[in-house]
């Protein structure tokens, strides 16, 4: 897993956040290790968004505090404009903080009652003493309100957080993190959560970010929406990296056999069409993986070869990368 | 809606909860007939009133809740007079069995598999022990789950494995209706697309007929013979799967079936504005006005009722006649 994943990068600029081998291990009872995250390396490159993908088990989630650096890896790096994320202080630290920015989905659920959206949305600006005049930072709420379409601002800035929708408060807890004016967002499942008639509103607003060229990392089981708002789609199992590549090839042509069980799985909306578990059982412990390939005692298509011999990250086609020893 | 296949009729449900914010209006006024052999699927935001009308159909609504109804006849019975004691022995379970939602976490932790199957049966028929327990051994081999686990306490087994031990547990009393509410939303979409084979082997397997409540107007697609949409405490439009995807009548229908992504294609999404409302202070008229792009003055004011259209097809729309299919 030594190869950095093609994401197309821009001449003359690098990526923003990198990782290289990623490696998180827990330790747990009797001796025993689980790799969360196993090897895994890709970039985030400046003014493009980044899905990924995969199901509770996947590492995803602690893929993404790493690159917060709440997690701190057991082996690999993670950088931010080049810098080692763990060895950043005092001046480079708070200035890493700002400008990387985690939208947590609902963090709102044990607010103070009290808390108005000009709180809620200065908060982090506040704390960092970034700006203190009430003019600049109500300058900044009404700017990042814009961006999340909570409009006319002057219409919800002093509205109380807990009057306000589901919705609503999810295109808050983005602006909070719009506020900081970040260099990348990392968010957790901004949308699945939503209910139906309210989440378009979500996706149209993670649409307008990316034309505007905010980069942005989504993390997510949700292969159906992050379609619409990412241009790089990784997929992972078992901590591991299966396949990655533009968004919109990687869903409508799947490489790995899971990727292909991941798509067949997802329902549409159209009663002519069922959906299909091409995967068998369940994701293995992660503590325990399977020989091989990771996937093999689910995979429709596994040999004996895959038992035995671990498939590496390689380029499948043009731009298109998978493991798997048949992928074609 | 008369049926004259009818297994489960429900006639003018209503639940009110007491809330101290005053009551707040769950269910107003629903009537549906599910036929025999039929899935029903029911769909609807979350406070739509979807799990409520669930409980209220089983008499299981919690102390601050109040219901009334014309009739709710399971099997041909009228359940609104009976006692909580013959409900027990006669109806629930035996006749009609509920998975409830995030079931997952309905089992009892302190207890093994097998042992919250004997629980089960024994608060509504009298039968062995050991009988129970084959029997359950025999369901969990048919929705995929090693009988040995019967010997497992809950939290041994994956998500994947407690939702089809509740399915399971539902059928031990061979019930010829089940109500299932949300069984797949916390699991994952491989684990989702097997619990809904499963189920769809069960219920031709058993000859179930079944409400399959979702908020995911997807998986209903997948599911259903014929699909109720509710909205703040209504239902809105009743038609089969087909009809609903393909002729929806009532906008708030046509604006959730384009607010839902398809992973086949790359057509852009939209979304209904505004939210769904608060139901101790619902609007007047058309409870889904204010966010309606073809609102009329009648809309602010009156409520329009469930309606008949050709093809077996209801919708509570005063402009319905604009989207019916001649």
């Amino acid at each position: 897993m030594g190869e950095a994943i093609a994401v197309s990068q821009p001449r003359g600029s690098g990526p923003i956040l990198e990782t290289r081998d990623l490696k998180v291990q827990f330790k747990l009872k009797g001796g025993h290790k689980l790799s969360a995250v196993d090897g895994v390396t890709l970039s985030i490159v400046r003014n493009q968004s980044l899905g990924i993908a995969g199901e509770s088990g996947s590492g995803k989630t602690t893929l993404g505090k790493t690159l917060l650096r709440i997690q701190k890896p057991t082996t690999g790096t993670v950088k931010f404009e080049g810098r080692d994320v763990t060895k950043l202080r005092g001046k480079e630290l708070r200035e890493f903080q700002r400008s990387v920015q985690m939208v947590f989905q609902d963090p709102f659920d044990a607010i103070d009652p009290l808390f108005t959206v000009f709180d809620a949305v200065t908060e982090g600006v506040r704390v960092g003493r970034i700006e203190k005049s009430r003019d600049k930072l109500e300058a900044i709420v009404s700017d990042a309100l814009k961006r999340v379409q909570l409009s006319p601002p002057e219409e919800f800035i002093h509205r109380r957080i807990t009057s306000l929708s589901g919705g609503q408060r999810q295109r808050v807890a983005i602006a909070r993190s719009l506020a900081m004016n970040p260099s990348v967002l990392v968010l957790d499942e901004p949308v699945s959560m939503l209910d139906a008639s309210v989440r378009g509103g979500v996706i149209s607003i993670m649409e307008d970010l990316k034309k505007s060229g905010t980069t942005f990392v989504t993390i997510t089981h949700d292969i159906a929406t992050v379609r619409f708002f990412t241009d790089t789609l990784v997929v992972m199992y078992l901590g591991q990296v299966v396949e990655t590549g533009a968004t919109k090839d990687v869903v409508s042509d799947p490489l790995h056999p899971y990727s292909q069980a991941l798509i067949a799985a997802v329902p549409v909306p159209d009663p002519s069409y069922h959906v299909k578990s091409l995967a068998k059982g369940e994701i293995a412990n992660a503590a325990a993986p399977p020989s091989g390939c990771r996937f093999h005692p689910r995979c429709p298509y596994a040999q004996e070869r895959c038992r035995v011999e671990e498939p590496k990250l390689r380029e499948v086609r043009k731009g298109r990368f998978a493991s798997c020893h048949f992928a074609q | 809606m008369p049926s004259a296949t009818s297994i489960l009729s429900v006639r003018d449900l209503h639940v009110t909860f007491s809330t101290p914010r005053g009551p707040l209006y769950a269910v107003q006024g629903i009537s549906f007939d599910l036929g025999e052999g039929e899935t029903m699927g029911l769909v609807g935001e979350s406070g739509s009133g979807k799990s409520t009308l669930a409980l209220g159909i089983l008499r299981l609504l919690p102390l601050n809740g109040k219901w009334t109804a014309k009739s709710i006849s399971v099997m041909g019975q009228d359940v609104v007079s009976m006692s909580e004691r013959d409900l027990n022995s006669a109806v629930r379970w035996t006749k009609l069995a509920y998975v409830p939602q995030a079931s997952q976490n309905a089992l009892d932790p302190l207890y093994r598999v097998g042992d919250q199957f004997v629980e089960t049966v024994a608060a509504h028929a009298k039968v062995e022990r050991e009988d129970v327990l084959k029997k359950a051994g025999t369901l969990l081999e048919q929705v995929g789950v090693d009988p040995a686990k019967l010997q497992s306490y809950p939290w041994e087994l994956s998500g994947g494995q407690k939702q089809r031990v509740m399915i399971a547990m539902a059928l031990i009393l061979e019930p010829k209706i089940v109500i299932l509410d949300e069984p797949t939303t916390a699991l994952d979409t491989i684990i989702q697309a097997q619990i809904l084979e499963l189920f769809k082997q069960m219920r031709s397997f058993q000859k179930l007929s079944s409400i399959f409540i979702s908020h995911d107007i997807s998986v209903i697609s997948n599911i259903a013979d014929r699909v109720g949409v509710m909205y703040a405490g209504s239902l809105v439009e009743m038609a089969s799967v087909s009809d609903i995807f393909k002729n929806p009548i009532h906008p708030y229908t046509q604006g959730l079936r384009e607010s839902v992504p398809d992973v086949r294609k790359n057509k852009p999404i939209s979304f209904i504005p505004g939210t769904p409302p608060d139901m101790v202070n619902p609007p007047p008229g058309c409870r889904f006005h204010p966010r309606c792009p073809y609102v009329q003055e009648v809309c602010k004011k009156s409520d329009p009722p469930l309606l008949p259209y050709p093809g077996d097809h209801y919708a509570a729309c005063h402009f319905a006649e604009r989207w019916v299919k001649q």
